[in-house]
């Protein structure tokens, strides 16, 4: 189970290395939700990559050198660290620990994984926002990310934060519960099987009707938009904070 | 086999329409039928708990308990035989077979079977050796390996199977399933008359009790290990639990986990052979109990929990990746999720490492097992072992894949300088288009357009919006 802090003026944010390097628009959107609700937020900007891809492949130095600067980039003081990823929040607050295990860092490490949400869930569960929906209505899609599903456990809150949004509608996907295929180097290292899988997921959303899709991870985002653009669908996807703030500001 | 032929087997199975189409409809099936079973998560998660703590308690003193095993099987008359690889089981079994002067054996679905060859071994030696598990005797007719670990015969369609018993055992042509059914069990009855010995897998083996247990559906087992006069059972040395009070629990966990049965339609408990007196049953019981590289799996902590499998093909069934290649893909004996975790610590990295590759580490398999075992986390560590000087698993540090380690190295210096980083994505924005798409961009281009990178930054829009606002005020 999860502690969450009762309130929180302050907040850091983690806005992981995909959104730096191909989303920034979507990091700032989940910066502006944040301050909406009165936290200020810290930004450090020597904050990079939760390390997971070299984790995923197997490199574990490689990974501990990067989590620790995050450790370190982030030790100037208490609050929580919040991320706009289930994927690299999941990474932070339960691989962290285990990647250090026995070693004298752990302690510090642990202090750290703690204090990681991912967005949604911080929001959801700490800061209650109330969103009034200012936009038309509108059919959209979730797609889960299997990480927010299945370890960070964010896709209730995601999805309850959803809900308030009286003129939008989510549709089911099928096979929901199913990766989309990107995995990380998995999409390049067994590039046919992960085509099929984003083929398929790409396929279920198309199929729902939805004018929009929506992710809280931008790993998915970027395997799925990227396919359906190449068969030029006129699906687009969008990270769920822009999706929230431009709701709440149309 | 290489990870070229592997992606040989994918590019085959990827293409198979109709296969694929039946698996999604076959696996759709096991999964709706494991939810309706176990429907509550609350209740779920605590028998997981418990069914976990049944086998860790196993795994963690294997030694211990085997010793107990052997001597609650020795007091029941049951004779326990080791075989350290799967050679020596097998030839265990072929001794066992001469020794009574027999060469017919029935044998009913073991998955441990094929994984030390029997049967090539038993037939170059002269006996013949019938499956009788009606999926498995389909496969054994057109010389084929299972295609999973509960269902071998998944893959083939009825229309199949009638045009393989029409060529192969000579009935008429027909695709009625009761029919087929029926023929198949005609034509066992008379192998089960005449075997010699009778050839079972285990499924649980009581440590405490000395008591064999075996889970079927057909009634196949029962007849192996009861008709012929010997019964041989062969079992990985892991698939054992302390007590028969363990029992009820961990076989409402396996069935409901492999079929989304309550029960299964078969139970058998066997506990010796037949005492003076009795009716039936076989005048000799042996338990061969098979190591293949599990004791080395026993002794690394993490590892270890790979052998609190039950075998029971939930992990199969809920894998996106084995949903799109199914099981002949991977070209091993087990294959999906259990097998890209066991195979190569049985056999070794250099020749099943590429399995380890085939996961996208999306957790689902983990999610369902029954044992709770960290699937995921198992196949990361062979990752790992692929090129650790210092590792565990047979054949580690295979692959010292010394281009990779220095683009990891080289990318571990970039995130831990935020001059470094930001220059890099702003190289990348700008040479973005440019970049020839081979290597991880070509393969990620196959089917998608290319990231784009942004020119700014988080920090910088972040930067820009103060400014703004300050501005502003
Ligand atoms: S690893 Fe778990 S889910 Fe997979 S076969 Fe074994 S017990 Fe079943």
């Amino acid at each position: 189970m999860l502690h969450f802090p009762a309130s929180a003026p302050v907040a850091n944010y983690f806005g992981t290395c995909l959104v730096d390097m191909c989303y920034p628009e979507y990091g700032m959107a989940g910066i502006r939700l944040l301050r909406r609700e009165g936290v200020e937020v810290l930004c450090p900007p020597r904050q990079s990559c939760c390390g997971q891809p070299a984790y995923n492949s197997g490199f574990l130095d490689e990974t501990r050198t990067v989590a620790l600067h995050q450790v370190k980039v982030f030790a100037d003081n208490d609050a929580p660290i919040v991320v706009p990823s289930g994927s690299c929040a999941a990474m932070m607050r339960y691989h962290y620990p285990r990647l250090f295990e026995g070693r004298p860092e752990h302690a510090e490490v642990l202090r750290f994984s703690e204090r990681v949400f991912e967005l949604t869930q911080f929001l959801n569960n700490v800061l209650h926002p109330a969103y009034k929906d200012a936009g038309a209505p509108i059919k959209v899609a979730w797609h889960s990310s299997c990480h927010a599903r299945r370890e960070m456990d964010c896709i209730k809150d995601s999805l309850a934060l959803l809900a308030q949004l009286e003129n939008v509608t989510v549709l089911p996907i099928d096979n929901e519960h199913e990766c989309c295929g990107f995995g990380g180097t998995f999409s390049v290292k067994q590039p046919e099987i992960s085509a099929a899988m984003v083929r398929d997921k790409a396929a279920a959303i198309a199929k729902t009707g939805a004018e929009v899709f929506l992710v809280g991870d931008c790993g998915c985002l970027m395997n799925i938009a990227g396919h359906l653009e190449k068969e030029r669908s006129p699906m687009r996807g969008l990270h769920i904070a822009e999706f929230l703030w431009e709701r709440i500001h149309a | 086999m290489h990870n070229a032929d592997f992606t040989r087997n994918v590019a085959k199975a990827l293409n198979d329409a109709p296969q694929r189409a039946h698996l999604e409809h076959v696996i759709t099936n096991f999964m709706r039928g494991r939810r309706g079973l176990f429907n509550d998560d609350e209740e779920l998660a605590a028998l997981r708990e418990a069914a976990n703590a049944v086998k860790r308690r196993v795994v963690g003193r294997l030694a211990e308990v085997l010793e107990r095993l052997e001597a609650s099987c020795a007091a029941n008359g049951i004779q326990v035989h080791w075989a350290e690889t799967g050679e020596e089981a097998s030839n265990i079994v072929l001794d066992i077979t001469r020794s009574v002067g027999g060469k017919t054996l029935v044998k009913s679905k073991s998955m441990v079977t094929e994984e030390i060859h029997l049967n090539k071994t038993l037939e170059a030696n002269g006996c013949e050796i019938r499956e009788t598990d009606l999926g498995e005797f389909i496969i054994q007719l057109i010389g084929q390996t299972p295609f999973h670990i509960i269902a071998p015969a998944l893959h083939v369609t009825k229309e199949q199977v009638g045009a393989i018993f029409a060529e192969k055992i000579g009935i008429d042509y027909t695709e009625d399933p009761d029919r087929l059914q029926a023929e198949a069990r005609r034509f066992l009855r008379e192998r089960f008359r005449r075997a010699d010995v009778g050839v079972t897998g285990v499924n649980f083996a009581v440590a405490e009790t000395g008591t064999i247990c075996v889970v079927e559906n057909e009634g196949n087992a029962r007849m192996c290990a009861s008709v012929p006069r010997v019964h041989v059972a062969v079992t990985g040395l892991e698939k054992i639990v302390d007590r028969l009070a363990d029992l009820p629990l961990m076989l409402r966990m396996l069935v409901g986990s492999a079929t989304g049965q309550r029960i299964s339609t078969y139970f058998n408990m066997v506990g010796g052979p037949r005492r003076p007196g009795d009716q039936d049953g076989p005048e000799q019981v042996h338990l061969v109990l098979l190591d293949n590289g599990r004791s080395r799996m026993a002794g690394d902590e993490e590892l270890r929990q790979s052998l609190q499998c039950l075998r029971c093909g939930a992990c199969l069934n809920h894998c996106p990746v084995f949903k799109r290649i199914g099981g002949h893909a991977y070209a091993a004996t087990y294959p999906g999720p259990v097998g890209t975790m066991v195979m190569p610590q049985l056999k070794g990295l250099d020749e099943y490492g590429y399995m380890a590759l085939a996961s996208s580490l999306c957790g689902a398999c983990g999610e369902v097992c029954p044992v709770m075992v960290p699937i995921p986390s198992i196949i990361r560590r062979l990752r790992v072992e692929a090129h650790d000087a210092h590792g565990a698993v047979l054949d580690h540090g295979h692959d010292a894949a010394r281009m990779e380690s220095l683009a990891w190295s080289l990318w571990a210096k970039v995130m831990t300088s935020p001059g470094l980083n930001a220059m890099a994505r702003k190289t990348m924005a700008a040479l973005g288009g440019a970049l020839p798409a081979v290597g991880p961009l070509g393969a990620w281009t196959s089917v998608r357009v290319r990231p784009k990178f942004s020119s700014k930054g988080l920090a910088d829009l972040l930067r820009e919006e103060d400014a703004k606002e300050k501005g502003s005020k």
